[in-house]
């Protein structure tokens, strides 16, 4: 990692001026299935020079990926390029015949995808996968491409390169498999890289290092990259230039600093805005001495693994307490303990000072109202074939007995409440965005009038601005209803914004909790410490802080 | 053609003619058949259209016609009784096997399993002949027999959606397990129950045939299709073709009944997608 700042540019850069990847009024269009067109992308125009890494950023449905594929001269099922050159290295794409430009494929442009354990073949060894593609392109002998994969198994530093090639892809962690998928993009030696969201579904800790090996192989071959990404810190990393897209739009590109700390578009200063809001002071005093939920010495398993380990968690009302933890550390078991769900083996679970029957099936329909839950995927979280009418009225009816004029009445207010109105009774839940549907989720748990909300990472699938807008009206509704949440993330950006006391959890286990400010204050637990530090920050350099930071401490341990 | 705004391919308007004729024939038998179904009108085997028999006439000398049409209420209804009483029992059970789980899973799996490993053709004819071939007791076994795999499905399919989070959630609001059942498992397990319907259907209907073919169906001198086609079977001999015209009714109505499946389900893709 020393030698990556002289890397910078790459090496490449100075022999040619032309730029090796050039898109002029790109148009990707799909066909829906009357026949209608989609208009995916409009008129983008794209340069990308060698060696350069050029951030492509937006929210979902941005035409991000459709454009760094379309540099491929691919398409995904049913959308097509129609319009618009796109030239690579002089060639141009759209001309080529099919089987010359699935040559270029792998070749001299790679792809990485956004989840390795899905673009992995689970029966077959990582190396015999990572040499298929130049053996079979016949760029190099199978003897080649293996020293060369165990050169990049170095240069990403997985654990033990030697045989790091031997395993299959479910004995490695999900941070290696996507380091093993970059070395299999990189094998054949591309002048581009295309990365789709290559850290999204990893853990904060895992996403610093895989975003640093990245970084590295890319400087240290002089390779040029197109990040696709929906989180503008993380971009900032690794990016020479931003692209910000909105609606298969080009918004602005620019400088990754210009970008970042001189937005131009309204658009952008809201994307830049979004990670440094601040929605509560979090004082953490909570103002009343009986807490409304106590959860003492749980221990839960699941069959014989054991995932809790004597847990101790109080909330009290009109308070946020947020859970973190990295997956795995039994955030999400704690809430299915706390629901019932799941009964725990040993320890108890109090409401109001009151013992929780174990199980569902003993709690009465009064305890159930009272502890509501929203979930992370609000797409399987509302029944497909139910309207929005349904939905609500469902537990209206159940709790409160409402019928008639009362129950539509009682609907159209929890719609008014949550800012969608009456019209959108009627819909299916189809029709809806996913800022909406979890609305109606959040809509939903409101029809029981709980006292306490289990959320479970209710923004983690939304886009920025959406998920912004959530956290907005749950606070609202907190101030309003007096509702206490147990609100369960792995973000601790969001932590901070919206928790009053928080706990840290790891492999099941408290590590430290209390209120915000004391938590958050050094010294912290070291592994409060780390999860803190891992939190991508809004600015160019934040990566090559955090990683001297480390390096400076791990010679001083020694 | 268009029905509900989706187009008709060409498969789909021949399966869905023959679907309805074969219905409205069920239906209408006492009203458009020329005789009754026990009367002898006429000679022995005579071919289509000879003496103004349409369809000829039968070994007894009944109006082949009129057989056919009485053949199509008992063959159809018959089938379509089993096939409903099958798919309450199986979907009924595979959807409890797949919310509950745990030992009435390994129970009613287990027993499925049992039958199934069975051929179903033996088996009928066992506890027919041992019952005695009444209808009660020809679609009762039937419908026991298919609702095993109507169990499978509906356990399959209901284990997919019973770990979705809106299942969840209703389970966390305290619901019972009938409306769990009923409110959201069966609406989202609908499309694909509603193909296997029809196929199953078509089975049943074969299998009835095929019972009566061996003659442990439906008994004489009551028509149905299958037992027609024993009843003439000698006259292949002769070249005469009588036995034919119920053999081509139940390959008429069973590669009818599957060209609607197909449409069907071809929907079903279709809207799925687009509801997404």
């Amino acid at each position: 990692m020393s030698d990556a700042p002289t890397a910078a540019g790459g090496p490449a850069a100075a022999k040619d001026d032309a730029p090796l990847l050039t898109m002029r009024g790109l148009r990707v269009e799909a066909t829906g299935w009357d026949g209608s067109p989609i208009v995916i992308v409009v008129d983008v125009d794209l340069e990308l020079q060698r060696g350069q890494v050029l951030g492509l950023i937006g929210e979902s449905g941005a035409g991000k990926s459709t454009i760094a594929l379309a540099a491929m001269g691919y398409t995904r099922g049913g959308a097509r390029i129609t319009g618009g050159e796109i030239l690579f290295d002089g060639l141009n794409i759209r001309e080529l015949p099919f089987h010359t430009r699935r040559r270029l494929r792998g070749d001299r442009i790679a792809y990485v995808a956004q989840s390795a354990a899905a673009s992995f073949n689970p029966a077959k060894r990582l190396m015999d996968q990572i040499v298929e593609s130049p053996v079979l392109h016949g760029v190099m002998s199978e003897a080649e491409a293996r020293e060369r994969a165990l050169d990049l198994f170095h240069r990403l530093q997985v654990p033990d390169p030697e045989t790091f090639g031997l395993r299959y892809p479910h004995q490695v962690s999900g941070g290696q498999l996507q380091r093993a998928m970059t070395a299999m993009a990189m094998v054949c030696c591309p002048d581009v890289l295309i990365l789709d969201e290559p850290t999204t579904a990893l853990d904060v800790t895992t996403q610093i290092e895989v975003l640093a090996a990245v970084r590295d192989v890319l400087r240290d071959f002089g390779t040029a990259g197109l990040y696709i990404t929906h989180d503008l810190a993380v971009v900032a990393q690794i990016s020479d230039r931003i692209m910000v897209l909105q609606h298969g739009r080009k918004v602005e590109e620019g400088e990754a600093r210009q970008i970042l700390e001189e937005p131009r578009e309204a658009y952008t200063r809201d994307l830049v805005a979004a990670r440094r809001f601040h929605v509560k002071p979090g004082e953490g005093e909570s103002t009343t001495p009986n807490p409304l939920l106590q959860v003492e010495g749980v221990e839960a398993s699941y069959g014989a693994v054991r995932v809790l380990h004597g847990v101790d968690v109080e909330v009290h009302p009109r308070e946020t307490v947020a859970v973190v933890g990295e997956s795995g550390s039994g955030k999400s078991t704690l809430a299915r303990v706390v629901t019932g769900l799941l009964p725990p083996g040993s320890g108890t679970v109090r409401f109001e000072g009151e013992a929780l029957p174990p199980a569902l099936a003993g709690r009465s329909r009064d305890q159930l109202r009272r502890i509501q839950m929203i979930y992370q995927m609000p797409d399987v979280a509302l029944n497909p074939r139910h309207r929005v009418f349904d939905t609500l009225a469902r537990p209206l009816q159940f709790y409160r007995g409402l019928r008639g004029t009362a129950l539509r009445e009682a609907v159209h207010a929890l719609l008014d409440d949550i800012e969608m109105g009456g019209d959108y009774a009627r819909r299916f839940p189809g029709e809806l965005s996913g800022g909406q549907k979890q609305r109606v989720c959040i809509a939903r748990a409101l029809a029981a009038e709980p006292d306490l909300i289990i959320c479970d990472e209710p923004t983690s699938a939304l886009d920025q601005l959406v998920a912004e807008a959530i956290l907005k009206l749950l606070q609202r509704l907190q101030d309003e209803r007096g509702l206490a949440y147990l609100f369960i993330t792995h973000d601790l950006g969001l932590v901070k914004a919206i928790a009053d006391r928080v706990v840290v959890m790891k492999n099941g286990e408290v590590v430290q909790q209390g209120p915000k400010k004391q938590v958050f204050t050094p010294p912290a637990h070291p592994y409060t410490e780390l999860l803190l530090a891992s939190v991508p920050e809004m600015r160019v350099d934040w990566l090559d802080d955090v990683l001297r930071t480390r390096a400076g401490k791990e010679l001083a341990e020694r | 053609m268009r029905i509900a705004g989706h187009r008709l391919s060409l498969a789909a308007q021949i399966g869905l003619l023959v679907v309805v004729a074969n219905i409205l024939a069920a239906l209408l038998a006492p009203w458009i058949a020329p005789y009754t179904q026990t009367q002898q009108v006429g000679g022995v085997w005579l071919a289509p259209g000879e003496g103004g028999f349409l369809l000829g006439t039968d070994q007894l000398g009944r109006d082949m016609l009129s057989r056919m049409l009485y053949g199509a209420r008992t063959s159809i209804g018959i089938a379509l009784t089993c096939t409903i009483l099958s798919f309450t029992l199986g979907s009924v059970l595979g959807f409890l096997a797949a919310v509950v789980g745990g030992w009435l899973d390994q129970i009613l799996s287990r027993i499925v399993d049992t039958l199934m490993a069975i051929p179903v053709l033996i088996l009928a004819l066992l506890v027919l002949s041992a019952l005695g071939a009444s209808i009660p007791v020809l679609i009762g076994v039937i419908a026991i027999l298919d609702s095993t795999r109507v169990f499978r499905l509906s356990r399959a399919v209901g284990m997919d959606i019973a770990v979705m989070e809106y299942v969840e959630a209703a389970r966390l609001r305290g619901e019972g397990l009938w409306w769990i059942i009923r409110r959201e498992i069966l609406p989202n397990a609908l499309p694909p129950l509603i193909a296997e319907f029809g196929l199953r259907f078509c089975f049943a209907f074969l299998l009835i045939s095929s019972l009566s073919f061996l003659g442990l169906g439906v008994q004489p001198p009551f028509a149905d299709w299958g037992g027609m086609v024993r009843d003439n079977a000698q006259a292949m001999e002769f070249g005469i073709v009588a036995p034919l015209i119920p053999a081509a009714a139940i390959g008429i109505l069973t590669i009818g009944v599957n060209l609607v499946v197909d449409w069907m389900l071809g929907l079903q893709g279709r809207t799925m997608e687009d509801s997404r």
